[in-house]
């Protein structure tokens, strides 16, 4: 018998606590195959976020420390100064990079930290039950957006990699997403290049991914994806935002 | 061992770095910004890492991850930036990690003031975060009494695994004094929690304050108080002075209890028999060693730099069985060996009619 | 000598705290126990300073002094706001080229010393706190020329070392 697919070493043999249909299995799947694949599994540690991935350190096989709401990259600047060598990530949802941590992401990002931000963008806050979040497009229906996001009084979704792009201290950042297999495919491509800048230690990487909510948005998985294609790509369009070592790497 | 001429502040970033921390993440906020200037010039001459963060908050969550990645990690502020960082207090000690945590107190509420004050007792010994939980907090009165806590705090809050404070306030910060630095090999402590990565030859460390499960929570919290209850035994330290044939006892910590032993030796001057009990730490508080101290005394006295937040502590400690004064001043204000001393001549003068 | 305790006042910028600094590492190089407390806060930036210093034989209680041996005042304010606390037959100097003083008392020791129009004089602009100092430790009679010298060369900052130079010149010039 010949093995043809195997899970990833990186991950736990432990069942994943996210709701059907949700995208963050496919996540974690790239962010630990592409650890592995570097063989940087034993020097890797990673920071879970508050809110749905708060459980991430049972799923990924690697040290792994729990974060205050949006300070991940604060510890993970912490853990990247005592240890400089090795892989440092954070995981975080977009209420916790982009709300309550946003000065904690803009600020490693400009002292180009050598970590890797993985930055799940779902639209919505997801384990509290559905409030709109930084990111919630306009008009979105949320539990604390009733009648849509209004741009007036709530103010304007916020645009992550494009803000970070702009930024000196800024390595890598790059959005796509996961609704279809192509890109996910894309998506490896992206999470694995931003390890492999950690891993040369070349700074601060960002790799923003939009994903679904299939519960709180209130649609069935397949409707889900179709509401990534139709209703957040046009909000927050893919592609490299900025790669210091563009070139380089398309050799 | 050569005698300095040190600033408080000062005297704080070096004893830290002669015991071993590596590792320090401040954010500016006066009458601290000292520890944070001299860590700045002294920490890359030792290959160790200073870094101004972009708020209290995510300095004191760099603490964390750098507590957790095994290092001996520091942070100072002054009160109100203590209280931004109460946060990542109540995470460290949910997470069993160590850190320094060091308060150069000032005045408050709100932004209040500048200069002196030692109204965060009750935030330092009582509530120093959201949920169930303590802080080591020591109350060093001198700049050479600063220095030592620094190297005992770490030691503990490794030993222990939780957070420490140093409880200080802006009139110790800013002054200079005479300081001898122990000559010290410092060891550091085995550390098999913290995140050093696995090296594919052990399970992968968690450290995290979650506990979804409420009966998990409890026993965590439970083990904790086990620890809790073990240092308020052994680690309750006090200065007694002239206590033994003493009618009124003063109790005063940190930069009072300076001005209270002026006063009490001019008391002593005077006729009045009066001595000093100081907490050098006041979590835990030096209970016994304050009831001990109280027995033979006829009324106490708790000076603060605050309304009256220790003075409870005390009242409990003598079981209420004794008369506790107090004098207080606040906002920033400091009082003066001579208003203490109008206060024990009243207290005297009371029990005399 | 057994206690002595002085406040130096003036505006930011006239090396108060310097003369204070100086005057505590007089009491280190005696072996005395020594406290050197500032003001501090705005005033930092241009407006009052001032700074206590004690020297004791016994250890410090409040290192914020209320009732100074001696006073050393550079401008009015300060004259005006510390004449009265110094203790009975204190001591008390003031740069009488900075400010002319309506109160007075008599039961002190009173010098007044053009310390700034020297200092300019003499091409030592700037440091007519030297020339304070000088006058204060020789009337205080707490050291030596030698020790207060040690004490100048510890004060002063070693990425400014011709300072040393300057300063002893100013002190010696409010010594004599």
């Amino acid at each position: 018998m010949k093995v043809i697919y195997e899970k990833s070493p990186m991950l736990k043999d432990a069942p994943l606590s996210y709701c059907p249909g949700c995208t963050h299995g496919i996540i974690h799947k790239l962010v630990a195959e592409s650890i592995h694949e570097l063989g940087a599994g034993g020097r890797a540690i990673g920071v879970s976020p508050v809110g749905c991935a708060v459980l991430a350190y049972n799923f990924f096989n690697c040290d792994m420390v729990q974060a205050p709401h949006g300070r991940a990259p604060a510890l993970a600047t912490g853990m990247a100064r005592v240890h400089p060598g090795h892989v440092i990530f954070t995981y975080q949802g977009d209420g916790d990079l982009a709300a309550i941590g946003t000065a904690e992401t803009i600020h490693a990002a400009c002292r180009g930290e050598n970590i890797v931000v993985i930055f799940v963008n779902n639209a919505i806050y997801g384990m509290t039950g559905g409030q709109m979040a930084p990111t919630t497009i306009a008009g979105q229906t949320t539990q604390t957006s009733p009648y849509g996001r209004d741009v007036v009084s709530a103010g304007h979704p916020v645009r992550v990699c494009e803000m970070l792009a702009t930024q000196e201290g800024t390595t890598y950042a790059e959005r796509v997403a996961v609704h279809s297999v192509p890109h996910i495919r894309k998506a490896k491509k992206a999470i694995k290049k931003a390890f492999e800048y950690q891993t040369q230690g070349r700074g601060f990487s960002i790799v923003e991914l939009l994903s679904t909510c299939p519960t709180n948005w209130g649609l069935s998985p397949v409707e889900s994806l179709a509401w990534v294609e139709e209703n957040m790509i046009p909000q927050y369009p893919l592609g490299v935002f900025k790669d210091k070592y563009a070139g380089e790497v398309a050799r | 061992m050569q005698r300095l001429l040190m600033k408080g502040n000062e005297a704080i970033a070096e004893a830290a770095i002669k015991a071993g921390c590596r590792h320090f993440f401040g954010y500016p906020i006066t009458p601290q910004n000292e520890v944070c200037a001299y860590m700045s010039r002294r920490m890359p001459q030792v290959e160790g890492v200073f870094l101004q963060a972009e708020s209290e908050i995510a300095a004191i969550s760099m603490v964390l991850g750098a507590s957790a990645a095994g290092a001996r990690a520091m942070t100072s502020s002054s009160s109100p930036g203590i209280s931004l960082k109460t946060e990542g207090l109540s995470y460290i000690a949910g997470s069993d990690l160590p850190a320094l945590i060091v308060n150069v107190q000032r005045g408050g509420p709100g932004l209040g003031t500048i200069q002196p004050a030692q109204s965060d007792y009750n935030q330092a010994t009582k509530a120093p975060g959201h949920g169930d939980l303590r802080l080591l907090v020591f109350a060093p009165s001198t700049v050479q009494e600063m220095v030592d806590c620094v190297f005992e705090t770490f030691d503990l809050t490794e030993k222990y695994r939780m957070p420490g404070m140093l409880l200080c306030d802006g009139l110790l910060g800013q002054m200079m004094e005479p300081v001898i630095f122990p000559e010290v090999e410092v060891t550091p402590s085995e550390k098999p929690w913290a995140l050093t990565g696995h090296g594919d030859k052990r399970q992968p460390n968690i450290i995290t304050s979650l506990n979804l499960d409420p009966e998990l929570s409890q026993s965590a919290n439970l083990a904790r108080f086990e620890r809790y209850a073990e240092i308020e035994k052994t680690q309750a330290r006090a200065e007694s002075l002239m206590t033994e044939d003493a009618d009124i006892v003063v109790v005063a910590y940190g930069a009072c209890a300076r001005i209270a032993r002026s006063a009490v030796s001019a008391a002593r001057a005077e006729g009045i028999k009066a001595g000093m009990l100081r907490p050098i730490t006041v979590w835990p508080f030096p209970t016994q060693q304050i009831l001990a101290a109280g027995k033979s005394a006829k009324a106490l006295l708790a000076v603060e730099m605050s309304m009256g937040q220790m003075v409870h502590d005390v009242r409990t400690a003598v079981q209420f069985k004794k008369p506790v004064h107090f004098f207080g001043r606040t906002g920033g204000v400091v009082p003066t060996p001579n208003e203490v001393l109008e206060q024990l001549k009243i207290i005297d003068g009371g029990l005399k009619a | 000598m057994t206690n002595f305790s002085a406040i130096f006042a003036g505006f930011g910028g006239q090396g108060v705290l310097f003369m204070g600094k100086v005057t505590a590492y007089v009491g280190l190089l005696l072996g005395k126990e020594v406290s050197w407390m500032p003001s501090y806060g705005p005033e930092m930036r241009g407006g009052t300073a001032n700074c206590s210093v004690c020297i004791s034989d016994t250890p410090i209680g409040s290192p914020v002094v209320t009732e100074p041996d001696a006073l050393v005042a550079m401008n009015l304010p300060s004259y005006d706001k510390f004449l009265h606390s110094v203790k009975p037959g204190g001591l008390l100097i003031y740069d009488d080229s900075m400010f002319k003083p309506a109160a007075s008392r008599d039961d002190i020791r009173a010098f007044a010393l053009p310390a700034t129009a020297l200092a300019s004089e003499e091409g030592l602009g700037g440091i007519a706190n030297m020339i304070m100092l000088g006058r204060t430790l020789k009337e205080a009679g707490l050291a030596g020329l030698e020790i207060i010298e040690q004490a100048i060369e510890k004060s002063v900052p070693s990425s400014k070392p011709g300072m040393i130079e300057h300063n002893l010149r100013a002190l010696k010039l409010g010594m004599n």
